[in-house]
């Protein structure tokens, strides 16, 4: 019996060491942590320091880089090309947000009102949102070829121009087209968006606004605008960020041409870093755009904290 | 200040109409609440007295002017919301402004007129606060600051207590009544509690079913019930209701449920043997000698009075007593109605013989 019992012993000492950890709320709380924490780890700071530290290198694909500390930044600073791509970024992204915004904010308008059909309607200005980015960039390819372009056709049946236009082989042509294919991506999104927000507007507000005076226009400048700009401001930070940093319809209808003039910081990083090899500037390039993502957020942050109506009491 | 008709307006939704008919006299300063049970169409009339509703047919004038097609904001009236409605997004003051401020008064008189609104509302220290930092009965106040400000023809409540606590509501009830005193605007109040349409109308309109059942004064209504829906809804506790014949043969009696005999004053000869129901209110009830036998089944004292639950002819009537008897469940007492304080209605119509 003497032999039996001090295995047991031991056993129940074991398991109880192991319970008991379990039943500390610490030990429990960070267990149930670690699997988001290796996840966040794992595909986000990874990829980011990573990224981070490609910058400061001069890797090639298939070699071992070394650290130049700024050296890429400083070339970069030299190139025409880099400069170009980070005026085509801003330049689409601010175009395609405030038309995307105006159409989005009128479509969502229009959808709050009784309307027949509404429903279908609803789901048609989804639509864009639903078909994968590349089918409707080739599609907006086709829409924007040279010789077999639809909007060309339509316009000289019409007797309204003689020549076919060249929408991707000039370069302003071919920056406005692309905002165009953007703006198309991106305006259900800011519609369905806002509407989610319009209606949380109690309509009794806008009977008390009616009996008080307000016309059409007051009531939109005076009710409608002011209760929809947090989600305005969600909006418009997501439009943006997403805009920023687009690389999908760029790289299959342009490619960032012609001539560079399409090129957005995105695009051109992955041709660097990808096509031509040069990882370390590539990287070096996509790091540029975080001081612009950072300052959009930091904008749409401060935008977005309460407003003073929005706080307090209880409700 | 004016006067506001309402005649023959009928509402339809599609093809179902939900008043069939309403007109309503309202004199300049008179208060009128429109009471009546929930989908009665009293809220209906009241938004498209506001323009919030298209009429279908009849008209509505304010003042000399027939209102049919004139927008809201036309009609000078100011509205009281169930929810408030008031502006999220501004103070106070803002929201009372409001409408001063789309109509391009001068900020100087805008302050003016606010700020004597918030005096007579006593919300004078709260003009730079935000809705939600407001509790139930101060918004109210707003909401109707917001209507005095624009000192309007015509003031609509759409049930303004509904969203505030039982002693909350006796105090605001009193407030609006007040201020109504102080202002003197025509004023139409919608509510489903006939105890705020007994207190605070001038006139009260009962509605049910898309029709008005009666008008008048609250006591009128009390006292004299033209059908047997009024007569139940007006008062609390409820009348009570027994079916059973009209008897007269030298003197008039009822004889009501399982022959039980009740007193009445007078009736026409003819009306021998006619089915009624008899309606007698609870506090009308006496304990006599020669009352009906009637089984109590529930005591509730209140503290001022006791409400007796018994059954009288197997049916259950309600007794309320002011003065302080001893009473256990299943005593046997005998309950006298005041013969001349009974109301009689037809079986088949509901209304009063």
């Amino acid at each position: 019996m003497a032999v039996m019992a001090e295995p047991i012993a031991a056993q129940i000492k074991r398991s109880s060491l192991w319970s008991r950890a379990f039943e500390s709320r610490n030990f429990l709380g960070a267990m149930f942590m670690v699997p988001a924490i290796a996840i966040l780890i794992l595909f986000l700071a990874y990829p980011l320091l990573l990224g981070l530290w490609l910058g400061m290198t001069d890797t090639k694909i298939g070699g071992v880089g070394r650290y130049i500390g700024f050296g890429n930044f400083v070339s970069l600073a030299k190139d025409s090309v880099f400069w170009l791509s980070v005026f085509n970024t801003i330049f689409y992204t601010v175009a395609a947000s405030i038309i995307k915004f105006a159409i989005g904010l009128y479509l969502a308008l229009l959808l709050n009102e009784r309307l027949p059909f509404k429903s279908i309607v609803r789901a048609i200005v989804l639509l864009p949102f639903v078909v994968p980015t590349v089918l409707s960039a080739i599609a907006f390819w086709w829409i924007y070829d040279s010789q077999f372009s639809i909007i060309s056709w339509v316009l000289i049946k019409a007797g309204l121009i003689t020549h076919y236009i060249d929408f991707l082989g000039d370069p302003w042509n071919a920056r406005w087209s692309v905002v165009v294919a953007n703006i198309w991506r991106g305006v259900p999104f800011v519609a369905i968006t806002l509407l989610a927000g319009l209606q949380t507007i109690s309509p009794s507000l806008y009977e008390a606004a009616n009996l008080d005076g307000a016309t059409n226009l007051q009531r939109f400048r005076h009710i409608t605008l002011p209760m929809l700009s947090p989600i305005i401001a969600v909006v418009m930070t997501f439009s943006v960020l997403m805009t920023f940093t687009d690389f999908q319809l760029i790289y299959t209808i342009t490619r960032g041409g012609p001539i560079n003039s399409t090129h957005l910081m995105a695009t051109l990083s992955f041709q660097r870093a990808i096509t031509g090899g040069n990882l370390g500037e590539g990287a070096a390039i996509s790091n540029a755009m975080i001081p612009f993502l950072v300052a959009a957020i930091l904008l749409s942050f401060f935008g977005l904290q309460r407003s003073r109506w929005q706080q307090g009491g209880r409700d | 200040m004016s006067s506001v008709q309402i005649r023959d307006v009928r509402k339809s939704f599609g093809n179902f109409e939900v008043l069939h008919g309403v007109s309503i006299p309202i004199e300049d300063g008179q208060f009128v609440v429109l009471v009546g049970p929930s989908g009665c169409g009293k809220s209906t009339l009241l938004r498209m007295l506001a323009g919030l509703e298209n009429i279908t047919s009849g008209t509505i004038s304010i003042g000399d002017r027939v209102v049919n097609n004139v927008q809201p904001k036309e009609r000078d009236i100011a509205m009281v919301f169930q929810n408030y409605a008031l502006y999220p997004h501004m103070t106070v003051g803002e929201n009372m402004g409001f409408s001063l401020k789309l109509r391009n008064a001068g900020s100087d008189e805008i302050n003016k007129r606010v700020k004597r609104a918030a005096e007579i509302l006593a919300l004078s220290p709260l003009l730079d606060r935000y809705p939600r930092q407001l509790s139930g009965g101060q918004r109210q106040r707003v909401a109707m600051g917001r209507a005095i400000v624009r000192d309007p023809q015509v003031f609509l409540f759409d049930e303004p207590l509904s969203n505030l606590d039982a002693k909350l509501r006796v105090a605001m009830r009193t407030e609006i009544k007040e201020l109504h005193q102080r202002l003197k605007t025509t004023t139409v109040y919608v509510t489903h509690d006939q105890i705020e349409a007994m207190t605070m109308a001038d006139k009260i309109v009962v509605m049910h079913d898309g029709i008005v059942e009666q008008m008048g004064t609250p006591l009128e209504l009390y006292d004299k019930p033209e059908n047997q829906f009024v007569a139940g809804f007006i008062g609390s506790p409820a009348m009570n209701f027994l079916k059973g014949h009209v008897r007269v043969n030298g003197v008039a009696t009822f004889e009501g449920p399982n022959g039980v005999k009740l007193p009445l004053a007078t009736a026409p000869t003819a009306s021998d043997g006619r089915p009624a129901v008899y309606g007698v209110r609870p506090e009308h009830f006496t304990i006599a000698d020669d009352g009906a036998e009637a089984e109590i089944v529930v005591v509730e004292p209140t503290g001022s009075e006791t409400q007796v639950f018994a059954k009288v002819g197997g049916e259950q009537v309600v007794a309320i007593f002011r003065e302080r008897h001893q009473f256990n469940p299943g005593d046997k007492i005998r309950l006298k109605p005041d013969p001349s304080l009974v109301h009689l209605f037809d079986e088949a119509t509901g209304k009063r013989m």
